[in-house]
């Protein structure tokens, strides 16, 4: 009976626990948002000449949630490989911006060249945005693992807003190399992923919620699903295996961690390259989302995942998912309802997002979930 | 008597100071041996240069007839040095199965992990109803007693016990220095490092007194206790 009741434990611990979390961030992001924006709709009626603007959110509520959610994966996605690196060096790695663009190109050349051969059309789509995401994951992630050997191990001594320049100037470098690259070989710099000829992956699916139907993209379907697989097995990954231990272990106390025999730096190595696979991974499921991308397109998606990262409160790997899907969420709701405001409009929205973590920085630094046990002297 | 552990003339430097100033110091198998000194001698710097968390800048370490002055921290604990850190430095986050569990990272056998898990249990019975618990919150004598168990899961041959008794009530500290005789008379030799000098020279076989940053003395622990300087400075008699 042992088995049975630790296989029911490890269940608990390792699916049910955080898929029931994700759904209850979802949840919960959900509704504050919603509220607010019917506040917002109180507030302001009729923003413009017969624009009733309950009714629009009425209309747009599920299809502003549904991509609310896959927004706010792709952001959990990206925050996760800023916590995990804060966690163990307490430092931010500006460049983890350029891991995730490199990702979205990596996901564009495997897949530009299966197409090449022919046969891609052929491929089951699962498949294939399984076997393009994982080639993301893999080369990104070493890109991670192979920048913090070069520019943040030699500096690990050095005061903290070191490493932080040296970051941000990988991320110039990376950007640039990965613009050269291109331009060199491809003679453009815009990437635009081939498209599968499948009727059922490029038509979206119309769900009914009562009198309106939305349009559900079958990509952001994908961005879920594989977000949700992702971190089920991060969340295990972290928690339930000896490396993570370790990694747990080296981000409270690095050299206390020496002394058990854990090599400190493999360990940090490994910490990079798990969270630029993720960087990768999203930049991979980004692009096929939106179809093109350039060596440029990391920038705002990663600063927006730093701004999750700190929302969620920084270091704290719940935290990550939680202020990804908020702000994921905060993000599309901005989106769908700032059209109809004449004096503002949709560009408005990265405004609003960039403020969220300006007032988080001045309320509350440490973040949603930020609170750490006190630690007894 | 063999040899275990040796210093030979070693100097450590923390950037521009000089805290050791040529140490030399033997510990013999099965030994306790304790170095004592004021704040600020180069007590705890030894056991950290023998740990390789601060590098000697010259002089030798030998451990077993090897060199390992040069090694890094996880390759040294790796051979069969526990080091018990000064302020205990339980892992605050993870529970107090993990922080145990951690302390046997290089272990590959799990009959081996859960055998020393029993055997701690029997040492420290209050760290068995704690297990759950992160380590962050167990008290100050708690933490202590987790600190020696996740050191002795290593199973090491020698154990660097460094200032066990700060910061714990007396009755505490007479429990910990109990355990600490346990734990040698079972065959882990032991260095030990303390301010509390008295405490520490009455478990103890042999002891040196280390003075800014060299050795000023050395002797058995008794001989050590009867000495007119140390009665003075360290044992606080007029």
């Amino acid at each position: 009976m042992v088995s049975v009741r630790s296989t029911t434990d490890w269940l608990y611990r390792y699916v049910v626990f955080p898929v029931g979390q994700m759904l209850i961030f979802i949840i919960g992001a959900g509704l504050v948002v919603s509220v607010l924006a019917y506040l917002l709709a109180f507030l302001f009626p009729e923003p413009r000449p017969n624009i009733i603007l309950v009714d629009q959110i009425n209309r747009q509520l599920p299809g502003m949630l549904i991509a609310g959610v896959s927004l706010g994966f792709v952001y959990a996605m990206i925050a996760l490989g800023y916590t995990l690196v804060y966690g163990v060096l307490k430092f931010i790695n500006f460049a983890h911006s350029e891991i995730f663009m490199f990702g979205s190109v990596i996901g564009f050349e495997v897949m530009r060249r299966l197409d090449d051969t022919g046969y891609m059309q052929g491929w089951n789509p699962i498949l294939l945005v399984a076997f393009i995401v994982l080639w993301a994951m893999l080369l990104s992630g070493l890109l991670a693992v192979l920048i913090e050997r070069i520019a943040y191990r030699p500096l690990r001594g050095a005061p903290r807003l070191v490493p932080l320049i040296s970051a941000i100037g990988v991320s110039l470098f990376l950007t640039d190399a990965v613009r050269a690259f291109q331009a060199i070989t491809r003679n453009e710099f815009n990437l635009t992923y081939p498209t599968i000829d499948l009727p059922w992956l490029k038509n979206p699916i119309p769900l009914a919620f009562g009198e309106t139907t939305v349009n559900v993209r079958v990509t952001s379907i994908i961005i879920i699903v594989a977000a949700v697989l992702m971190l089920v097995a991060m969340n295990y990954f972290v928690n339930g295996t000896k490396l993570g231990k370790g990694i747990r272990a080296v981000s409270q106390d690095m050299s206390t961690a020496s002394l058990m025999g854990i090599n400190v730096n493999y360990m940090i190595s490994l910490t990079f390259f798990v969270g630029g696979s993720f960087g990768g991974a999203a930049g991979a499921l980004f692009g096929m989302n939106v179809g093109t991308v350039t060596p440029f397109v990391g920038f705002i998606p990663g600063i927006k995942a730093f701004t999750a990262a700190v929302l969620g409160g920084i270091g704290n790997v719940t935290g990550a998912l939680l202020g990804g899907l908020a702000l994921g969420m905060i993000e599309s709701f901005l989106n769908g309802i700032l059209v109809y405001f004449p004096a503002l409009g949709q560009r408005y929205t990265d405004v609003f997002a960039f403020s969220v973590l300006i007032l988080i920085l001045i309320f509350r630094p440490s973040g949603l979930l930020g609170e750490r046990v006190d630690e007894k002297v | 008597m063999t040899t275990l552990l040796e210093l030979e003339n070693v100097h450590t430097y923390y950037g521009h100071i000089h805290a050791l100033k040529g140490v030399s110091l033997k510990v013999n198998q099965g030994e306790i041996v304790t170095l004592v000194g004021s704040n600020g001698a180069g007590k705890s710097t030894s056991l950290r240069t023998i740990s390789g968390i601060v590098r000697a800048r010259s002089g030798r370490i030998i451990f077993e007839g090897r060199d390992i002055s040069t090694m890094r921290p996880h390759d040294v604990s790796a051979l069969g040095i526990g080091h018990v850190p000064e302020g205990r430095r339980i892992f605050p986050l993870l529970t107090v199965r993990e922080n145990i569990e951690i302390g046997a990272w290089n272990v590959t056998s799990r009959a081996d992990i859960s055998d020393r898990m029993e055997q701690m249990f029997v040492l420290f019975p209050r760290l068995k109803e704690r297990l759950a618990q992160k380590g962050g919150t167990l008290s100050g004598g708690e933490q202590q007693m987790l600190a020696i168990a996740r050191a002795l899961m290593s199973a090491p041959r020698v154990l660097l016990l460094d200032e066990p008794s700060m910061g714990l009530a007396p009755v505490l500290v007479e429990g910990i220095f109990d355990i600490i005789q346990r734990i040698n008379s079972e065959g882990t030799t032991v260095l030990l490092v303390e301010q509390n000098a008295l405490m520490a020279l009455e478990v103890a076989h042999r002891g040196y007194v280390l003075q800014t940053g060299s050795i000023a003395l050395s002797d058995s622990a008794k001989a050590l206790m009867n000495n007119e300087m140390v009665r003075k400075v360290y044992l606080g008699e007029n």
